[in-house]
């Protein structure tokens, strides 16, 4: 007969306030097999967990089940308590009675009666719960980095400089992402392109990380500590031992008229290329689209002019394993583009501000490359369309951001301090013209982050306008800007000669493929999940696998550079640690009644169904059943609903324990 | 929403078996969230809709259940890769044999809510609830209880003449 304990949180009055706890711990009491039954304020305080052990102790407890919140938060916490106490962690089982009854119900009764019939089901499975050993697995001190950019770069170089091997996988042909494409950053004014390339040159020469660019993740097996990551490396067309970087065949290429993604498509590149100056690995790609020579076969003026001869025009895309402990996923973000609704997007797009249409309507980015010293104007701001200087320019804030009817209902975060470092760089820049920004709201909590905004009006002379802007059509050379200023309550007109956009953060494209590959949760925008909004903000549900940057939510480059730094400590405290324990929820085969059908091994998607002979002691083959390897078993149970005579069993989540729950109600 | 002043002469019995990577998640950011919704539903929490066994949901009906609901990761976002496909297929398949057998499809839903649609785990099951208390009490599992008999007693003239055969 099972001695259970069962334990009752009041959690403050989270649970109490609407479950009548003491009822519930009378009328659990009463249940066959409980030996103990009590409640407490905070169970998973350090006297409620004392409390737990003591009993376990005094009244010889043989099961425990804890009602508390979700076994998603506390369960590890009461496992380690009971295991303690003597017990196996195993036979502690969580009956979650916050999220899924006292937060969720107003009504007393209703909420009572719910919490007594939720753990009367916990009771009845503890009792069929048996014994588990935990399984160690040795952990692969390699880490995978996905995504170049600076969350990516920081994390590679943090976990390098402990000492382990860094693969890092850029999908662009040169690391740096969004922040080599910035001029310069709030609220310093330093330069971008000066912090930045120092560290890509520090990743490129480091001897601990590998770096693939223009290299894209194709699948990932494996878990925590031991992943197989395949890694697609692109053709690149050049043979990256040989190139020198000499760049001779960037100059004499004779397609010269290709837009450049880096410079938002308003400077011009060749089709052998690299995407800016400074890139690391300072090796071109050819776009084989553009290639006179992939397009017609002729031309070939790279591969004569190249000293070293790196020109490989029958260079194929290949498929790279590499096995990893840890994967930090730092894929960034990118701007939402009004011109165009992504098909299928719930996103819709913005007519009305002509981006697209009117080519001197231009996105925050492209605003970044006109100021930079090395974008396609060398860094003077002027209209794309006939390259004058504006000498009046309309920001508009919240272009996509805080708009629900458009399908956005976040903050972007970051719009508000670049647009007045804009309007700064603007009158640095042009020192007769006017800046006029149209604000919802200038959110700028950070530190000096206001005093950099108050900046760019009493200093800067930028105007700001609190209103949205209704309307915006072309006139002649100039663009009409109408809106409204709510703050005196009176339309304002405005020629401009040039307006900007303060676009939304989106996630990168393909970042819920991604996530599907990787097996990790996403929120409706595809901004990847953590763990715990506030508790585990850069680890995924998913162990093993960690969240750096803006592919996570709206980040500016400081908190994006914490969260790394973050993430790479999270990877190393994993690394120090040669074996580590994992759940040991893995499928298990009750020989005698497997026929060997393997229908098992065909849904499984991990591999994990091997085929195992039984022989007599002669030798002689009696049957081929099947075998879990519990390596590799994640533990999904998918092979235990698909066995036709039940002969597989997911420990832990077994028929017997099922069945007495859904008898308990 | 659901109403604390409302009455009901009928509170049906809801039981959900739920993934615990994507809905399990999500029902708790409903709590987190404080939303509210119908007190009947009991929830089953499994590693993955692969482990669900078609089993189950005849048992939970069996005991007296008046709506199942099954609920995973959306197709694609499996935290096991593929096991939401099977159970998408195999429960494509299974209410085909439950319609069969004589249960209103209508008492058994389907459902994916990923771990950040707590809003839409508080709709499907207030929609389930709603449904079925409409529907009333499941009563086809209860008749065919007592229709048929369930105890081994022999106690037709053919069932004795075929057991006298053996």
């Amino acid at each position: 007969m099972s001695r259970i304990g069962v334990f009752i949180c009041h959690c403050g009055e989270n649970i109490s306030r609407t479950v009548d706890v003491e009822r519930v711990a009378e009328e659990v009491g009463r249940l066959p097999g409980v030996a103990f039954s009590t409640d407490y304020k905070y169970m998973c305080s350090d006297p409620g967990q004392t409390l737990v052990k003591k009993a376990i102790q005094e009244q010889k407890l043989s099961h425990v089940v804890v009602a508390a919140c979700s076994p998603r938060m506390h369960e590890k916490t009461f496992r380690k308590a009971v295991e303690a106490a003597g017990l196996n962690p195993f036979l502690c089982e969580m009956a979650n009675i916050r999220e899924h009854c006292s937060w969720v119900h107003e009504n007393r009764e209703e909420a009572t009666v719910k919490a007594i019939d939720i753990v009367g089901m916990m009771v009845e499975r503890v009792k069929k719960n048996r014994i588990l050993p935990t399984i160690t697995v040795p952990v692969t001190k390699r880490a995978l980095v996905i995504g170049g950019g600076i969350a990516g770069i920081q994390a590679a170089l943090d976990i390098a400089d402990c000492g382990h091997e860094v693969i890092l996988v850029e999908r662009e042909p040169s690391i740096g992402g969004h922040m080599a494409q910035l001029s310069e950053t709030f609220p310093t004014l330093d330069c971008s392109q000066c912090i930045m390339t120092p560290k890509m040159v520090d990743v490129a020469n480091h001897p601990k990380i590998k770096l693939y660019t223009y290299s894209e993740i194709e699948l990932v097996e494996g878990y925590i500590g031991n992943f197989q990551v395949t890694i697609k490396k692109k053709a690149r067309s050049v043979d990256e031992d040989k190139c020198t970087g000499c760049g001779v065949c960037m100059t004499k290429c004779p397609q010269k008229k290709i837009p450049n993604k880096f410079d938002q498509n308003i400077g011009m590149r060749t089709a052998i290329y690299v995407p800016f100056p400074q890139a690391v690995p300072n090796t071109p790609v050819i776009d084989r689209d553009n290639c006179t020579w992939f397009k017609t076969g002729k031309c070939g003026v790279c591969q004569k002019v190249c000293g070293p001869g790196a020109i490989d025009f029958e260079q194929q895309d290949t498929l790279i394993v590499e096995a990893v402990g840890a994967i930090v996923v730092s894929t960034g973000f990118d701007l939402y583009t009004i011109a165009e609704k992504p098909k299928g997007s719930p996103i819709k797009g913005y007519g009305e501000f002509g981006h697209g249409k009117i080519p001197d309507v231009i996105d925050g980015m492209t605003f970044e490359r006109l100021a930079s010293a090395s974008g396609p104007t060398g860094g003077k701001i002027l209209r794309p369309s006939d390259g004058k200087e504006p000498k009046q320019i309309v920001f508009i804030q919240c272009v996509g951001s805080r708009a629900r009817e458009k399908g956005i209902s976040y903050c972007s975060k970051v719009c508000c301090m670049y647009t007045a470092k804009h309007t700064m760089l603007y009158h640095h820049k042009v020192h007769d013209g006017q800046a006029y920004v149209f604000f919802m709201d200038a959110r700028t909590p950070g530190k000096s982050y206001d005093e950099f905004w108050r900046r760019s009006i009493e200093e800067e002379e930028a105007v700001y306008i609190r209103g949205m802007v209704s309307r915006l059509y072309q006139k002649g050379d100039k663009i009409v800007v109408m809106g409204n200023d709510i703050s005196v309550g009176v339309q304002v007109e405005i020629e401009a000669d040039m307006v900007v956009l303060a676009t939304a953060i989106q996630p990168q494209k393909g970042a819920d493929a991604l996530a599907q590959k990787l097996g990790i949760s996403y929120d409706k925008y595809h901004f990847y999940s953590e763990a715990h909004a506030k508790l585990r903000p850069v680890e995924c549900a998913t162990a093993g696998i960690y969240l750096a940057g803006a592919c996570q939510g709206p980040k500016d480059i400081p908190e994006t550079v914490s969260q790394a730094s973050a993430a790479a400590a999270k990877v190393m405290t994993l690394f120090s640690r040669d074996q580590m324990e994992r759940e040991p929820i893995v499928a298990r085969v009750r020989e005698a009644g497997c026929v060997g059908c393997f229908a098992c091994k065909k849904v499984c998607a991990y591999g994990a169904v091997e085929e195992k002979e039984i022989r007599d002691r002669q030798g002689n083959l009696i049957k081929i059943v099947a075998y879990v390897n519990p390596g590799v078993c994640a533990g999904c149970g998918t092979c235990q609903a698909t066995c036709p005579s039940k002969s597989v069993e997911l420990d832990g989540y077994t028929d017997e324990q099922i069945i007495a729950m859904i008898e308990a109600l | 929403m659901h109403s604390e002043n409302q009455k009901h002469d009928f509170e049906p019995k809801i039981i959900a078996f739920v993934c615990t990577w994507c809905t399990y998640a999500g029902a708790d950011l409903a709590g987190t969230s404080r939303m509210q919704y119908p007190s009947n539903v009991r929830v089953l929490k499994f590693p993955c809709t692969g482990r669900i066994d078609p089993v189950f949901i005849l048992k939970a009906f069996q005991q007296g259940a008046d709506g199942v609901l099954v609920s995973g990761c959306h197709p694609g976002d499996c935290h096991y890769i593929a096991g939401n496909f099977h159970a998408r297929r195999r429960f494509a398949a299974f209410r085909k044999l439950l319609e069969f057998i004589g249960v209103d499809l209508g008492r058994l839903a389907f459902s994916w809510v990923s771990a950040a649609e707590g809003g839409k785990w508080v709709e499907v099951v207030t929609d389930l609830t709603e449904k079925v208390r409409a529907m009333g009490p499941m009563v086809e599992f209860k008749d065919l209880a007592l229709e048929e008999q369930w105890s081994g007693v022999i106690n037709t003239p053919e069932l004795q003449e075929a057991y006298d055969a053996i």
